[in-house]
């Protein structure tokens, strides 16, 4: 197993008080593994994956859980230990590559000070391995390039260094959020494939943060959908797909166009997902829900079983084994 | 790259005509070099004579021309008052403003720079406090209070520091400075503070407010995430962008300083431009006021563009922008 989260806990100590984000969550990865984090805006997947890094920003803190990554856990880890994690064994894509490269040092100066951080490297040998990380993400010309600042790159190309950052270590993991949110949809794909074909090609475990559930089913071996703050449904990506369980992912997949409906307005799940200030009673999806009753406004359902191995979701309608 | 220095210098040419025109407007307007020259007991018939004489009956734009002429040359007109050039009286007086401004600038840097960042990397430390309420009152009190106060307190009562002049010079001929004699340094001390004392907490809070809106950037979280030294992400990633705005006020401020100089040199009766200035005013001598204007103009365009010059170098942006 190369990460385990378990019962994770993320609360934000706001001036009205403390407000969880993340209630409760355990996922695991294996090495090599791809795992969707799915869900609407504000559902705490992102909290969720910076959490991995103990990224989270001012004032958000992990106030509980643990997280085992080859075997450490890394919330009992001191700074300076997560440090030497960061970015050389877990390494982050974010969002949007016009922001994530610092406008004023080269291409260059980026990539190499990752390997020089975390290895005993020469310049040269740093400068090479990071030409070589170029290639590989498919930038042509790396030699001219690597001396270039961001802004002489086009948004793709700067995904492509974002992703070489993330690569020239070679990680063990690489958490990627939103990672084609930002860009052209033209591009979107190309991007996803190379990342792709680099996780398969040097056997890297993949933590995709995305609200696109079409990306993450080409993408993924296995999905977690996210609600509120907690997983309502997880478990292999074909099983979440094709036999969907909680009503929260089915509304998902019905929202997405199909060939069917070619012509008629998309679905949509009616509402919206609930403030983390004034959470609803028993199941937190229930004001949304088309299949509720007094059960659900009173208790909170954990995650269940389902009828197929591993495939696990959080409504007392499931269909059990 | 080139092509923008020629491009910068060109506009710092024709900023300098503006001002240029802007200080003879003033000399044509105001004064009569005549009757500075002659007095009173002349006749009017003559006063005509010597007004031709002296082309001042010609029309503005060809006076205007005749004393750009002689300013290129390096001719800026004929102090009433010193009985020398303009240009002389001023130039002399040049090197006691500039050591001042010098030391007050590096005061200002080797003050704000440090200040600026440890109140932005650490904004809930005591010292941070200290710090920022320090600066607000800093801002606050005006030039020519603090002066005063430093002279009461480490001339008058502690009899640490003299009060005025610039104490022994060393004339390394072209120019004579206070900086290389122990004298001269101690005379230096109160006037830089007083100087220094409005821009030092003013670039301090805009170091620190420039900062910590760098350290929210997406790059800086993306630092973290590879796993830099803090020292890293401080200083090279988020340092060098916090200068940017930085050094475009810090030349503005740069100019408004020489301004500033006016009101701490008279004060310290520091013998330099300001308070040359003062005494022009005061004596209405008319051509050494103009020949000022035309100096401290010349001083913040020169100022400025070097500025604009070293911001390429370090904004790459900018840099493209200038090559095409």
């Amino acid at each position: 197993m190369l990460l385990d989260v378990k019962n994770l806990e993320v609360t934000f100590a706001l001036r009205s008080g403390p407000v969880q984000a993340i209630r409760n969550i355990s996922f695991s990865l294996d090495r090599g593994e791809r795992l969707g984090l799915v869900g609407e805006s504000g559902a705490g997947k992102s909290v969720a994956g910076f959490s991995i890094l103990n990224l989270i920003s001012q004032p958000g803190f992990i106030s509980g859980g643990e997280i085992f990554f080859e075997g450490k856990n890394l919330i009992k880890m001191s700074e300076k230990e997560l440090n030497t994690i960061r970015g050389d064994r877990i390494s982050m894509i974010f969002q949007d590559p016009m922001m994530t490269l610092n406008p004023v040092l080269t291409l260059g100066t980026q990539m190499t000070e990752i390997v020089r951080t975390h290895h005993k490297l020469s310049k040269k040998e740093a400068r090479s391995l990071a030409i070589e990380t170029l290639r590989q993400v498919h930038i042509p010309t790396p030699e001219k390039r690597i001396d270039q600042y961001p802004h002489e790159l086009s948004g793709g190309m700067r995904q492509r260094v974002v992703i070489a950052c993330a690569l020239i270590s070679k990680p063990a993991l690489i958490i990627a959020d939103e990672p084609t949110t930002a860009l052209d949809v033209t591009i979107q794909a190309e991007i996803m494939d190379l990342l792709l074909e680099l996780c398969e090609s040097e056997n890297m475990g993949l933590i995709l943060i995305t609200h696109d559930l079409s990306v993450v089913a080409q993408m993924t071996d296995r999905i977690a959908v996210m609600y509120a703050g907690k997983i309502v449904e997880i478990g292999k990506t074909q099983q979440v797909i094709r036999e969907s369980q909680h009503p929260y992912t089915q509304g998902l997949l019905k929202a997405l166009p199909q060939k069917r409906f070619i012509g008629k307005r998309l679905n949509q799940i009616d509402g919206s997902m609930p403030s983390l200030l004034s959470m609803p009673t028993g199941c937190s999806f229930h004001p949304r829900c088309p299949i509720l009753d007094d059960r659900c406004r009173a208790e909170r359902p954990s995650l269940q079983d389902c009828r197929l191995e591993g495939h696990q979701a959080a409504c007392f309608k499931v269909e059990g084994k | 790259m080139f092509a923008f220095i020629i491009r910068r210098t060109i506009q710092a040419i024709l900023v300098m005509l503006i001002i240029s025109l802007i200080g003879f407007s003033i000399k044509h307007q105001f004064g009569d070099p005549v009757r500075d020259l002659l007095g009173v007991s002349v006749s009017e018939a003559e006063r005509e004579a010597l007004r031709k004489k002296l082309g001042l009956r010609d029309p503005f734009f060809t006076q205007y021309f005749r004393f750009l002429k002689n300013a290129v040359k390096g001719d800026l007109g004929f102090s009433f008052f010193y009985k020398k050039p303009a240009l002389e009286v001023i130039l002399k007086k040049t090197p006691a403003t500039i050591e001042l401004v010098f030391a007050s600038s590096l005061i200002i840097i080797l003050g704000s720079v440090p200040i600026g960042i440890f109140a932005a990397i650490r904004p809930q430390h005591w010292l941070t406090k200290v710090f920022m309420g320090l600066s607000l009152i800093g801002v606050s009190i005006p030039v020519f209070l603090t002066a005063i106060m430093l002279i009461y307190i480490f001339a008058v009562t502690l009899h640490w520091l003299p009060s005025y002049g610039r104490g022994d010079l060393l004339d390394l001929g072209f120019w004579q400075t206070g900086l290389l004699t122990l004298d001269g340094l101690s005379h230096l001390i109160m006037p830089a503070t007083a100087l220094s004392s409005i821009m030092l907490p003013l670039f301090i809070r805009l170091i620190r407010s420039e900062m910590m809106e760098v350290l929210q950037a997406e790059y800086i979280k993306f630092a973290w995430a590879k796993g830099l030294k803090r020292i890293r992400i401080w200083f090279v990633h988020a340092f060098k962008n916090t200068l940017l705005p930085v050094i475009t006020v810090g030349g503005v401020q740069l100019g408004i300083m020489i301004a500033f100089t006016i009101l701490t040199e008279t004060v310290f009766q520091w013998p330099g431009l300001g308070f040359l200035f003062l005494e022009a005013v005061q004596r209405a001598d008319t051509t050494l006021l103009v020949a000022y204007l035309i100096v401290v103009g010349a001083f913040f365009v020169i100022t400025n563009t070097v500025v604009d010059i070293i911001y390429v170098f370090i904004n790459p942006m900018v840099r493209i922008t200038g090559k095409a």
